[in-house]
Order: C-alpha cells, then structure tokens, then sequence
C-alpha cells in the first residue's frame, strides 16, 4: 500500500504560462508553473467538538495522524478520494469548507472496522463516519444518504416491533428511496428461489410478511427507546447550535 | 472439549428467521447430529444490528444486553449466536458494559423504564458457532465422526469483518496456540479439514463483502464482492465457506448482481460452513437447506458424492 495517499496542490490552483518573459528570460510553459497562495478564514473553530458531540466522534481528538485508517479502508481502495485521516485533519482544523469537498461520499463508509482495528490511538475512525455523516446531514449540507434512510427504516422496525423482519424492511427502503422493487438481478435471484423451495417454507416466508415477527410484551420498551431516542436527537442538535425539533419528518 | 458448551442458550438473530434460514436449519441440525443442545431464548429481540448502532451505540448496547439478561435468566451462562452481527453485538454489549460508565447508565436506566432488571457484565459468555462446535467436539472428535468426507473440496474460507473486528471486543482471541486469530482466522478452516475438505490458501478470509450497503450501495457491496469472488476462483476454490448470514446472502445476492450489471460471471457455490459438517455428517443436502440457497451448488455437491 503506498503512503503517498493524497495530492494537497490541485490542478486548478496551478497557474502555468504559454508565454512569459521575466526580466528578459523567457519562462514559457512548464518554467513558469506556480501554485496560487490559499488563504484560509473561514475557520469553523467548533467543528471538533461538534463532531465529538456526536455518537461515535467522542475520540477523534486522539488523531495523531498516522495513516493506518486510510491505508487499511475497504473503501479507500475503491475510491482514492474516501480518505478517513484526511477529513480527521480538516475536522481537527476546523477546515469545514475544505471537508464539504467530499460531503457526498463521506456516507459510503461499510463499517469493516479495519481502521478501528488497526489504528494505534483508540480514534474509532469508524465511528468518527458516522458521526461525520451525521453531522453532515444535521446541518443541512447533504440530503439524507441512501444509508441513512436505511438504518432509520431498520432503526424503526426494531424500536416499534423489537424484531426485523426483511421483506418489509426492504420494501419500506425501497419506497423511501423510490426506487422499483422489481430490479432485474432481484428477479432472476427469486425466480431461481421459488423454482427450487418447498410449497411449505415459501408459505412461511410469504407469512412472516403479513404477521411480522415481533418481541412480546415490547410495549413499554418501545415507549422508553423512542423517548431516549427523542432526548438524543435534542442533544446533539443542540450541541451543533441548532433548535431542538427538526423541521422535516419521514414518517 | 469443554463440557459446558453441550447445552447452551442459542440466540438465532432476525437474520436466520428470514434470508439466512438454511443456516439456522442447518446449525441445529449439525448440534442434533453432534448430540450438542441448543434451548433456544425466549421472546428475544433484535440486537440491533449496524443499523440502530449508527443511530446510536448505546441504544444497540440496550438491546444486546437485553438478550444476554433473558439467557442468564433462562439459567445459562453461555449464549450461542451464528451471525456475525449478532455475535460481535452481544460482544461488544458485554465489553461496553464492563468498561463503560455511560453504557452501564444508559442500560440501566432504559432497562427500569422497560420494567427489566439490568444485565450486569460478566454473567453470560458469547461465542459463535465455530467456537461451539470447535469447543464443544474439536478436531479429532469431529474426524471420528465424519461419515461422508468432503472427499477433498476445495474451499475458501471466508469468515468477513464483524467475527475479528474490532480486536478488543475479542479478549478472548490472539491468545496464542489453540486460540482464534483476528488476523488469520482458522476455527472454520480447522473444523472443514476435520471433515475432509482441503482449505486453499485464502488471502481475503477478512474483507469485507459491503453487507452494512448491500442494498444502500449496492454497487459499491458488488464491487467488494466480486473481488472475494474472483480471488476465491484465483486462489482454486471450488467453494466459498461462510459463517454469517449477512455475508452468505451478500455473496450470493452480488454474484448474481455481478454478472447481470458488470456482466462479470463467478462460479464458485457459496455455502454455509454449518452445511458442510452436515452434509460430511452424513446429513442430505436438502435436510441442511442447500436448496434453500440463492447459490445452486446442487451439481458440484452430487459430483462430490455429497447430500
């Protein structure tokens, strides 16, 4: 894995000249490539702890910039531009402008713990994602990701019902994201499916559909998440500064 | 062998409920054969996943701990768990409750509001299906038992993030000879040579398969999966192994997805680890659920002599 990970000059802050005399020396073309000063002011100077303020930012000010996250990322090896020990750095600086560069691809992150299992310093980059995209979307920058729709249909089902069952939860995804149920991979997949199950267990799939599976007697544990739930989201609105009631609502 | 994993609490998942039900078919049949006991928690709930984890962690300590509570109140001091997730969250739930303040408050506090008593940490072990199995019979127990070897199936273990990631929920791992790696996997790899299978050298036996996007980032997770595929195939995998259903059903679902998106086309079988003891058990292959796998291995396992 190589370390040299990121460009920091980027092409457009590169000025090259076609013709160009200085002092009598020609210093056409590539003799007189410079890169434009960056000046830097609109720090956002609470950003860290705006961040730490969220569930799973809590230890990001423990960064020392290694690398081992972004060298071990599943994602980063897709996409060279998802770089968790980059948005650390900016986060801890407080470059917000810099971050929102990449606000659309922040959300992509799967989870695979590799840097919280390989990062010396107990920062759980994992979890700075998270938070990260959280925050993204708490303060407006980024329309709510395919992902988070997700865990929230996912998050739903389980405070309302204390079981998941999959069917409906991806049927509910899919009207929340608007896509069609009816994807040609997922067809060959069911087709394939149905022509090889026993009449029996298909019937008790199609069941577990309409009588969803649920934990008895959740009543009063449903009552307390969505209530601890509701304390939460006030307080990490609050930690970013803004009202404790979302506008928006999903349901 | 430890004589106290023959009888032990089994927390299924919502996962083996729905998509990943060969594995719960085929986990309890492979405890029937083995003569091992699964009592299975009563009215158990979510352990809430990735999904609520990233809404918020404490909330997912809650519900884990809320199914260690129902084992230890059953009586067991063990609780076994098949899926990753569920096994890495009921973990993560006991590492979080003895070393965090505010997971135990947070516990605690939703717990009365319920009408529970708390879990307390350090009542109830977690292992997965590999460590019960393994425990359980081992090795040579396993070999003596075997009545139908895997006769030389070439398999690539894959055992994904959630089972190793991250270390310090696994006290228990790295712990030197005899115990499970984090970074090289072996409890499956042990149990399928026991049963006859040949393991080929499997360099990606901890990538991860994109499961927390399989349908969020679906072309990401195909991407993902389709290098497990191929390095598999690259590697001389005639089979992938799998012991988590998340993994198992993104395997499958991407393979497919692969070849009608990217129009790449893989074709190593993606099978649980649970159903090749079965099968090597001398279990059909329908009694183990290979037919209720998106994967059609059916040729291949015939060819072997196998189900």
């Amino acid at each position: 894995m190589p370390i040299h990970e990121k460009h920091l000059i980027r092409p457009e802050n590169l000025v090259r000249n076609d013709k160009l005399a200085i002092e009598g020396v020609d210093v056409s073309g590539d003799w007189s490539t410079f890169i434009q000063t960056r000046v830097i002011t609109d720090y956002n100077e609470a950003m860290q702890e705006e961040i730490a303020a969220l569930p799973g930012g809590e230890f990001i000010h423990r960064c020392w910039q290694c690398g081992s996250c972004t060298n071990s990322c599943t994602v980063n090896m897709l996409n060279p531009d998802f770089n968790p020990r980059y948005w650390i750095y900016l986060i801890r600086l407080g470059m917000e402008q810099e971050l929102l560069r990449d606000k659309d691809i922040i959300w992509q992150c799967v989870s695979c713990n590799k840097c919280t299992y390989a990062c010396p310093r107990d920062v759980v980059p994992e979890g700075v994602m998270k938070a990260t995209a959280h925050w993204l979307e708490l303060k407006g920058y980024v329309p709510e990701k395919p992902s988070m729709i997700f865990d929230d249909v996912f998050s739903e089902q389980v405070f309302a019902k204390g079981k998941i069952e999959e069917g409906r939860l991806m049927r509910k995804f899919f009207v929340r994201t608007q896509q069609k149920l009816a994807q040609p991979w997922l067809i060959v997949m069911v087709k394939g499916l149905v022509s090889r199950l026993p009449v029996t267990l298909l019937m008790r799939l199609g069941l577990a559909g309409v009588v969803h599976p649920r934990t008895r007697n959740w009543g009063r544990t449903r009552d307390a998440i969505n209530e601890y739930v509701g304390e939460q989201n006030a307080k990490h609105r609050g930690a970013l500064g803004l009202p404790a009631q979302s506008t928006e609502s999903h349901s | 062998m430890t004589e106290k994993y023959r009888k032990v609490a089994y927390y299924p998942g919502c996962a083996l409920e729905g998509t990943g039900h060969a594995y719960n078919r085929s986990t309890k049949e492979v405890g029937k054969a083995l003569g091992l006991e699964l009592v299975e928690l009563e009215n158990w709930n979510c352990c809430g996943a990735m999904e609520v984890k990233n809404v918020d962690p404490k909330l997912q300590t809650f519900l884990s701990a809320r199914n260690l509570k129902i084992a230890e109140d059953m009586g067991f001091d063990t609780v076994m768990a098949p899926c990753n997730g569920c096994y890495h969250n009921l973990k993560k739930a006991e590492y979080d409750l003895s070393h965090d303040a505010g997971s135990r408050e947070t516990v605690a506090k939703l717990a009365a509001k319920s009408g529970d008593q708390p879990y307390e940490a350090g009542n109830v072990e977690t292992i997965h299906a590999l460590e019960w199995i393994r425990d359980a019979i081992g090795t040579d127990e396993l070999r003596k038992r075997v009545k139908n070897s895997l006769n030389g199936l070439k398999i690539a273990n894959y055992y994904g993030c959630m089972y190793t990631r991250p270390r310090h929920i696994f006290p228990e791992k790295d712990k030197g000879p005899g115990s499970e790696s984090t970074g090289k996997p072996h409890f499956m790899d042990d149990l399928l040579a026991a049963a006859g299978a040949v393991n080929v050298e499997f360099p990606l036996k901890t990538a991860c398969c994109g499961g927390a996007h399989t349908l969020s980032d679906s072309d990401t997770s195909t991407r993902l999966v389709l290098n497990i595929l191929t390095t598999a195939e690259a590697c001389g995998a005639e089979v992938i192994a799998t012991e988590c259903p998340t993994c198992h059903s993104g395997l499958e679902m991407h393979q497919i997805r692969a070849e009608k998106v990217l129009g790449k086309k893989t074709n190593v079988k993606i099978l649980y680890f649970t159903q090749l003891l079965g099968m090597a058990l001398g279990l059909s292959a329908r009694k183990v659920g290979v037919n209720e796998n998106f994967s059609e291995s059916r040729d291949l396992l015939k060819a072997k002599g196998l189900g």
